[in-house]
């Protein structure tokens, strides 16, 4: 019987929400939250003898303590998540799975495609799951097969819902590599351009902007995904999976009283972005850069969006009507704060 | 945003997420939920933090970059002050 230890977070351990997140690492024995379904899944053959769970927002940066907790138990394998597209889980999921993995645990975690995690597990193997925790039980059943199979010695691959970088395997083909360089350019002169034996990254690379030669000079706009808006958010943003960005202004404001604004941010606690609206907008600091000349002009209003589960195409169109929003407005540069 | 010729001083927590995805003028910021702040300290404390990190923007801004840069807020300013205590 293989020896299983679960990571998962404070939300799935059950220990409380975003007023926990930067609560542990704890380990507990035996299975927690979704660990048990999948303890289920995974015996008689294998147990889930501990669990170490760890707060969202903390994770990431303590991943060797985690690693260490999961250590003691001397586990054969290490599974983390499923994570769904939870960020802050999703990079704790995969940079403890690349831990244990490098220092020979075998390891595979759960999370979706999209998760900004993803490309941080390294070599460790990752398994698709579905992109909300609704999709729990099929997430858990497709990672347990994974586990199955890993603890049976093989490799996951596509087949087994493994996503993120391919493991570079080595095998025999039966055309050589001058052959298929030749078939891969004539299927691109046949007007196949996605043809490829090496996917590329997915993200884009952007050419960065040429800096102001002189910040006093220039009009700056404050722009931010971190979901503040007006009291009572009248407009609607969306806590998640954000559709669209909102504009408010700023003109005769110096500050962001705390009660007139507020962040409908779902993806963190937003209790200190409600005391001091600044902690997400610095409107205070930046009006101090205008009164001393630092800058031209501050734009006399501000855009804001959440990002949160926001799709790559919706985050990328709000981006270009930002860029083009400011240079209408005559704005040269921006300040963009990120949560 | 960048792409389009405005130079955007990415403020976040996460630098190796900005990083990956290619946000070429990145400032570190300390929380997540805080990006323009730190509730540990006092609020002056906090202020002159927020002035530190929107000094560091505009150093990013008026740098020429060629691919992702983070740039550290308050470290040149508390090396020039020679020991300055910053929080």
């Amino acid at each position: 019987m293989a020896r299983i230890v679960h990571y998962i977070n404070q939300f799935f351990a059950g220990v409380g929400g975003e007023d926990q997140a930067g609560a542990g690492p704890v380990l507990l024995e035996g299975p927690a939250g979704p660990g048990r379904r999948l303890a289920e899944l995974v015996a008689p053959e294998h147990e889930i003898v501990a669990t170490v769970w760890c707060g969202d927002d903390v994770a990431a940066d303590k991943v060797d303590e985690i690693v260490g907790l999961v250590r003691s138990v001397d586990p054969d394998l290490v599974v983390a998540g499923p994570a769904f597209t939870s960020g802050r889980y999703g990079l704790a999921c995969a940079r403890v799975v690349a831990a244990a993995h490098s220092v020979g645990v075998a390891s595979v975690a759960s999370m979706h495609e999209d998760n900004p995690g993803l490309d941080e597990a390294g070599a460790a193997a990752v398994v698709a799951s579905g992109e909300v925790a609704r999709r729990m039980a099929p997430s858990l059943e497709r990672l347990a097969a994974g586990i199955q199979r890993l603890l049976a010695g093989e490799t996951l691959t596509a087949e087994d819902g493994r996503i993120g970088a391919a493991a570079r395997l080595t095998v025999v083909t039966d055309d050589n590599a001058a052959t298929r360089a030749v078939d891969l350019a004539l299927a691109r002169l046949g007007g196949d351009s996605a043809a490829t034996e090496i996917p590329l990254p997915r993200f884009d690379r952007v050419t960065p902007a040429a800096p102001v030669a002189d910040a006093s000079t220039v009009m700056l706009a404050l722009v931010s995904e971190g979901g503040l808006v007006v009291a009572d958010n009248p407009d609607g943003l969306e806590s998640a999976r954000a559709t669209k960005w909102l504009r408010y202004p700023l003109e005769d404001r110096d500050a962001l009283a705390a009660g007139d604004y507020m962040s409908v941010h779902g993806g963190f606690s937003t209790a200190w972005a409600n005391e001091d609206p600044h902690r997400i907008l610095p409107l205070d600091a930046a009006r101090e850069l205008e009164a001393e000349g630092a800058i031209g002009e501050l734009l006399g209003e501000y855009f804001v969006t959440t990002g949160n589960g926001t799709s790559v195409a919706n985050a990328r169109r709000f981006g270009v009507e930002w860029a083009a929003d400011l240079r209408r407005s005559g704005a040269r540069a921006a300040i963009l704060t990120a949560t | 945003m960048e792409r389009a010729g405005i130079p955007t001083a990415l403020l976040c927590n996460l630098v190796s997420i900005a990083e990956r995805v290619g946000a070429p003028r990145i400032v570190r910021t300390r929380g997540i939920p805080y990006p323009t702040g730190d509730p540990s300290l006092d609020v002056d404390a906090e202020k002159r933090w927020r002035r530190e990190l929107v000094d560091c923007a505009l150093e990013a801004l008026q740098t020429e970059v060629q691919e992702p840069t983070v740039f550290e807020a308050g470290q040149a300013r508390v090396a020039a002050a020679a020991g300055a205590d910053h929080a």
